[in-house]
């Protein structure tokens, strides 16, 4: 009795102690964690959808100047869940507004369309395919696929559009940026080569005073000036571009007119300098951290040997950080380059060429600013604003890329001694 | 032993000190210019007054109201969705994750992306896309939400700064000691209880640093908002979220650009200026203040 009462109490005892187990070392299933998982991780994706979501909608919106079968498969793509509203919604931009649907009796006509565009613009026709590589076929298979859906004077105002977006296109390349005209005339070159001449000297003047700055503050301050120069700088950052446009437009064109007594007010010379301001903080960061990333032991080493600090800094300190530098002028070109406010405030908006930099020029990101708001939804002018919204993101798309993986992976590999 | 004698080393010295002397003049400079510029505007009734006589009298206060309500929104839209995204990437995400470094790149190219194309993606989505869409399914075509108005400029403009919150909600979650976490699970908390009560209070700070830093970005980008819903001139405050709105930024560039006479109202845009660049400059200090702080904490 004793012994089996023994025994019954060491069962319970065991039953009430914890045991390890496979089982109970198992992770448990449960749902909050589950769901705060996913959640959280569906949230995280917002950044890499909202890249995708620029990509396509600031292209879609350029479209209808490209109006090819490619095209409209493309647009149909991104698209998935095209419901009819979103259907009714493209046709309505590339248009001007057609919302009935005769699907049957308007196939005899389809042909007819077809034909009359087609002998409407046979010359032009064979420049496009030999300039732009834009197929007319495609096109006009394009439309003949859209037609079923278009009204006939729909149709009409659909080929005059068609027309107008391919001369539009045609004059994509000359050197005349005329939007707003009897004959249109949408030439990037003038666009182009002024915001790159605007580049060009914001960051000549940008580059070296940021650079030198971070070469002060990361090697030769004492640490009391390092820690208040940073922040200092930091704070231009901070700066809204519009307030350094609204300086530039009201105080420095004006400075620098009495100074170098040239005609025009506003010019790229004066947009450069105001542009280099905005520059200045980025570059001066990125190299910033770029000299600090450089192992001690290097800096050591070099200052054993008996070298001075500058020897240090010039031989040794920049050459190892020269790939983050070169990032870190990347990021400031690209800055600059898509600057809207400050181009559009400061440098006269006048699209010419020229390589004075005491010109007025018009730059990509301005003419967008200034001209969108004055513009037809869905007319060519429109659509060619967003290609050249889409040329913008693309450009600093790359730079960024280049930048990011390029640069970066060079920097750690010397680093880690391997190149 | 003698310390010879550098001439290089000093020239050098004395260049880049110079360059760095440069640019902190070109603040004081810009800082002073501006001051001295609006400071006879800058008055209480400039700042409660609705403008008066076509823009040539009067205050700004629908463009501070604006703004103010624009960043509000912004901030309500940004921030929850950049901590959670900094969340994931310090907490859920190995360090090798593809996924992880995608957003990442992600995140920084958002950083980069110059703010006008967010102007155009805001129209091309929000406005054109989205608006319309819920015009022509709900509204029967008539139209509402597909023309500019204070929510798409907001959410415009939070996508623009939802890269400065997560970062800055990244390096704090950063500073939070590994200890802590181990401490939490060792307990027995699970993860997502170990984030909820012992990261997201540690980083705090980081959150409130990196909601500042935004506001203070949103309240001073213009491109943005120049056709996702700023308006020149309302007689009203905005009422609701279908409603366009004055901003301090888009003010001043109408005033300085667009208007017919810019020299008579000279004194309200350097005193505009002057309430923009004070209050994206207090915000940006703030926020310093606090960043160094936490770098601080992070040290001990």
């Amino acid at each position: 009795m004793e012994e089996l009462s023994k025994e019954e109490k060491k069962k319970k005892r065991k039953n009430k102690e914890f045991v390890f187990t496979r089982e109970s070392l198992k992770k448990k299933f449960r749902l909050s964690e589950f769901l705060a998982e996913k959640v959280i991780s569906s949230v995280a994706f917002l950044s890499i959808a909202v890249i995708v979501l620029i990509f396509i909608f600031v292209f879609r919106e350029t479209l209808p100047i490209f109006q090819t079968k490619d095209s409209q498969k493309a647009s149909t793509e991104q698209i998935p869940t095209s419901t009819n509203s979103t259907g009714g919604e493209l046709k309505q931009e590339s248009y001007g507004g057609t919302e009935t649907a005769e699907p049957a009796s308007n196939a005899p006509l389809k042909q007819e369309t077809y034909g009359s565009t087609g002998s409407e613009t046979p010359a032009s026709g064979g420049e496009k395919q030999e300039q732009y590589g834009v197929v007319t076929d495609s096109n006009l298979a394009a439309m003949e696929t859209s037609m079923p859906e278009v009204h006939d004077t729909a149709r009409e105002s659909m080929a005059s559009q068609y027309n107008e977006n391919q001369s539009a296109l045609r004059t994509l390349a000359s050197k005349d940026w005329q939007p707003v005209s009897d004959r249109p005339r949408y030439g990037l070159l003038p666009l182009i080569l002024g915001t790159l001449k605007l580049t060009l000297i914001a960051i000549l003047f940008a580059a070296p005073i940021a650079i030198m700055a971070a070469l002060y503050s990361s090697t030769f301050a004492p640490k009391w000036a390092r820690e208040t120069i940073k922040p200092v700088i930091e704070l231009l950052a901070g700066f809204p571009s519009v307030v350094i446009g609204f300086f530039a437009l009201m105080v420095m064109a004006t400075l620098f007119q009495d100074l170098f007594g040239y005609a025009s007010r506003l010019n790229s010379f004066v947009g450069g300098i105001a542009l280099s301001l905005a520059a200045i903080p980025i570059i001066y960061t990125i190299t910033e951290d770029a000299l600090n990333a450089i192992p001690n032991t290097y800096r050591e080493a070099s200052l054993a040997l008996g070298a001075t600090k500058w020897q240090t800094a010039y031989n040794v300190v920049l050459p190892a950080a020269t790939p983050g530098i070169f990032a870190a002028v990347l990021l400031g070109v690209g800055r600059v380059f898509g600057e809207t406010m400050i181009a559009l405030m400061a440098t006269g908006n006048a699209a010419m060429i020229s390589a004075n930099p005491f010109d007025s020029i018009r730059t990509l990101s301005a003419t967008i600013g200034a001209e969108m708001a004055e513009v037809v939804f869905g007319d060519t002018h429109y659509s060619i604003l967003f290609l050249i919204g889409s040329l913008l993101f693309i450009f600093t798309f790359a730079l960024n890329f280049i930048a990011e993986f390029y640069i970066k992976g060079k920097l750690m590999k010397r680093f880690q001694g391997k190149s | 032993m003698k310390k010879r004698r550098d001439i290089p080393g000093k020239i050098a010295i004395g260049l880049t000190g110079m360059s760095v002397v440069i640019i902190i003049a070109i603040i004081v400079v810009m800082f002073t210019v501006i001051i001295i510029g609006g400071k006879d505007k800058f008055t209480w009734e400039f700042l409660s007054t609705f403008p008066q006589d076509g823009m040539t009298k009067g205050g700004i206060f629908p463009a501070i109201y604006g703004t103010a309500l624009l960043v509000i929104i912004m901030a309500i839209a940004a921030v929850p969705f950049g901590t959670i995204t900094a969340i994931y990437l310090t907490e859920y995400a190995s360090e090798k994750s593809v996924i992880a470094k995608i957003i990442r790149f992600a995140v920084r190219t958002l950083a980069v992306v110059p703010s006008i194309i967010f102007g155009l993606f805001g129209l091309g989505f929000f406005i054109k896309f989205v608006g319309t869409g819920i015009d022509t399914a709900f509204l029967g075509g008539n139209l509402h939400w597909g023309q500019p108005n204070i929510l798409w400029a907001s959410l415009t403009m939070s996508l623009l700064t939802l890269p400065v919150v997560i970062v800055s909600v990244e390096e704090a979650i950063l500073t939070v000691p590994r200890e802590y976490r181990e401490a939490s699970l060792a307990l027995g908390a699970t993860k997502w209880q170990t984030i909820k009560k012992v990261v997201i209070p540690g980083s705090l700070q980081g959150i409130l640093t990196g909601t500042i830093l935004a506001v203070g970005r949103g309240a001073g980008e213009v491109a943005p908002i120049l056709f996702t819903g700023a308006a020149y001139y309302l007689a009203t405050l905005p009422g609701s979220l279908s409603d366009q709105f004055m901003s301090l930024g888009y003010h001043i560039y109408i005033m300085s650009t667009q208007s017919s006479n810019v020299d008579q109202t000279m004194p309200i845009q350097f005193a505009t200026t002057l309430v923009l660049l004070l209050l994206t400059f207090v915000l940006n200090l703030i926020a310093v203040v606090i960043r160094v702080r936490i770098r601080r904490k992070q040290y001990k």
